[in-house]
């Protein structure tokens, strides 16, 4: 019945950054024991050398033009490497390897210098990596859980730090549940259509539909529940209540990292189970797919709520924690794009454009927090920034960059970023949630431009501390939101290949 | 033999009463047991679907034994968690670790 697969036919060479980065974190896993205690640098030092190779590797093969209809799969179709593959590692790498940078400094004064913070920020990574590239619906359950496993210990780091343990089990207990309702989604999938393969559900969803079979309630079951649960992941509305709470209590070098992160796999899993698995799912009558009104509902309320509760907040963690809630509403937009015909391929890339842009701007805010924080955690308000500008200059300037790109303004990575979105939203006849982003876009300038406010022009002694790789790693953020907002080109250069051909 | 809606409605209960244990009760040991009874739901569901569709292919089969993977490395965590929290709380009631409000 088995015949034993050679070890060419998994084709290894297709899997090669996540691969590397696989065999990277564990090799570190056992080098660290070796590290003494007082010289974690060298850990952090490799877990970027393992880092830039990968993100090296991703690299050289970003500017191939593959589709998924001729796209190497790997490991008989579990793993697919294509442009959305390959655009979604290089998203996750960077944000890892910033991640890197902005917690060596953090951890050591505040004493929670370890060497496994980096291998499992390393296998976090990976599994974000392997959410992109799924092909298979048991790629993205393993993914997202080697994905959140290691974020929920991260968010316990700080374990001498009620705040912090009691984030770790709320984030813990409430992404089981989500992964619940996601495998039990998944089951349903694979009950109504007889495959786990996106292809194959791509294929029976047709004939499922031809035979106008009550199965296609099962299969609506499911693909709602699999929402669910990527909306999770992802901070979509009725499924939000962790993120200020996760943020606020989570070390902040661990919340700069997953942020973005965990967004950036829950997203990026539902343009390959929505786009590539389910986009012919349509109901008779309706003219979209079956899960295009459900996600478009979601945006709203996300970017609703998310935006409006954000003005409330005094402190930082929070205000940015309700403003990644509201992020996650525009990007949804695009997602919900992806259910007209013909708007897919634009929107997928609109996705992958806002993620890459929110890498850099969201990372870079959380690391200015992560200076301006105190030793025990605290000093994370609004009003501890007042007066910064007087006290560091170019660091409260680097806020602004990121608090502008937030916002969406001109000449900033976040308004690429929303541009491509709002455009996708308007190219599949979505109208009114567009609208509402817009809307919502201009209640989010200002509590953003509060932040630059308090920075510049009330006194204070805003203080900070900056120590090398943090430095370089607010300015890495820094430069890149401006370049990428300088020349839009390179984002869309980068989505330019991102085609999910349909079937496979 | 059993039709299979028997068991997907077996299926169906289990995931239930785990949601009902998550949402209920107040015990962090317990809210871990609704977890892997809502996990274990899905298992009957693979392995159903995977016999009365498609025997030929292991595909249900193989995924049943994913799911038990992740479980265990989920119990893990989770319970690593809550030790952590009994140390220093010598308690683990989900409500007495309420700092942060929803």
């Amino acid at each position: 019945m088995f015949t034993v697969p050679s070890l060419s036919d998994l084709n290894l060479a297709a899997t090669l950054p996540a691969t590397l980065l696989a065999l990277g974190a564990s090799v570190l896993l056992v080098l660290d024991l070796f590290v003494p205690k007082g010289r974690k640098a060298l850990t952090a030092w490799l877990a970027l050398a393992v880092l830039g190779v990968s993100l090296i590797v991703a690299l050289l093969s970003l500017g191939d033009v593959v589709d998924l209809g001729t796209g190497e799969g790997a490991f008989f179709g579990l793993y697919i490497a294509d442009s959305f593959t390959d655009a979604v590692s290089v998203i996750v790498l960077v944000t890892a390897m910033l991640g890197v940078a902005v917690a060596y400094n953090y951890l050591e004064r505040t004493g929670m210098q370890r060497g496994e913070y980096y291998v499992l920020l390393l296998f976090s990574a990976l599994g974000a990596m392997l959410m992109g590239a799924a092909g298979d619906l048991v790629t993205v359950f393993v993914a997202l859980e080697l994905l959140s496993i290691p974020l929920y210990i991260l968010s316990g780091f700080r374990w001498r730090d009620e705040g912090s343990e009691e984030s770790a089990l709320k984030y813990f207990i409430l992404g089981a549940f989500a992964s619940g309702f996601l495998v039990y989604g998944i089951a349903l999938i694979y009950g109504a259509t007889g495959t786990t393969a996106f292809g194959g559900i791509w294929a029976a969803t047709r004939d499922l539909l031809a035979a106008d079979a009550a199965t296609k309630y099962v299969l609506l079951l499911g693909a709602g529940m699999v929402l669910a649960g990527l909306g999770f992941k992802v901070a979509a509305v009725p499924f939000h209540m962790w993120t200020p709470d996760v943020y606020q209590g989570a070390p902040t070098s661990v919340v700069a990292y997953m942020s973005v992160a965990a967004k950036v796999g829950g997203f990026a899993a539902l343009v390959r189970v929505l786009a590539w698995g389910l986009p012919d799912f349509v109901l008779s009558g309706q003219s979209a797919a079956a899960w295009q009104s459900t996600v478009w509902l979601i945006a709203a309320l996300t970017m609703i709520l998310g935006n409006v509760v954000a003005v409330a907040q005094n402190n930082l963690k929070r205000l940015l924690a309700y403003s990644s809630i509201a992020h996650a509403g525009y990007i949804l937009i695009a997602v919900a794009a992806m259910g007209t015909a013909g708007v897919a391929n634009e929107a997928a890339r609109a996705v992958v454009i806002y993620l890459m842009a929110y890498a850099f701007t969201n990372v870079g805010a959380f690391a200015v927090i992560v200076a301006v924080e105190r030793d025990d955690g605290g000093h994370t308000d609004i009003d501890n920034v007042r007066g910064l500008a007087k006290e560091q200059p170019v660091l409260a300037a680097s806020m602004a960059v990121f608090m502008l790109s937030l916002a969406g303004v001109p000449l900033t990575a976040g308004f690429v970023g929303k541009w491509f979105v709002f455009k996708a939203g308007l190219a599949a006849d979505l109208v009114p949630v567009t609208v509402i982003g817009v809307l919502t876009s201009a209640i989010s300038a200002y509590y953003y431009l509060r932040v630059i406010w308090f920075m510049y022009f009330e006194e204070g002694e805003g203080k900070a501390q900056i120590a090398w790789p943090l430095a370089w790693g607010i300015s890495v953020a820094a430069i890149g939101t401006l370049i990428l907002g300088f020349f839009p080109y390179l984002l869309s250069d980068m989505a330019r290949g991102i085609a999910l051909a349909f079937g496979g | 033999m059993i039709p299979l809606w028997m068991y997907l409605v077996v299926a169906a209960g289990l995931f239930v009463i785990g949601m009902f244990g998550v949402l209920s009760r107040r015990n962090a040991i317990a809210i871990l047991m609704g977890i892997e009874l809502m996990l274990n739901a899905v298992n009957v569901n693979l392995v159903a679907f995977w016999r009365y569709q498609t025997p030929t292919k292991l595909s249900g089969q193989a995924f049943a034994a994913f799911v038990f993977a992740v479980a265990a490395a989920e119990a893990a965590v989770g319970l690593a968690l809550i030790i952590g929290i009994y140390r220093r709380k010598r308690s683990v009631i989900a409500d007495d670790v309420n700092l942060l409000k929803w």
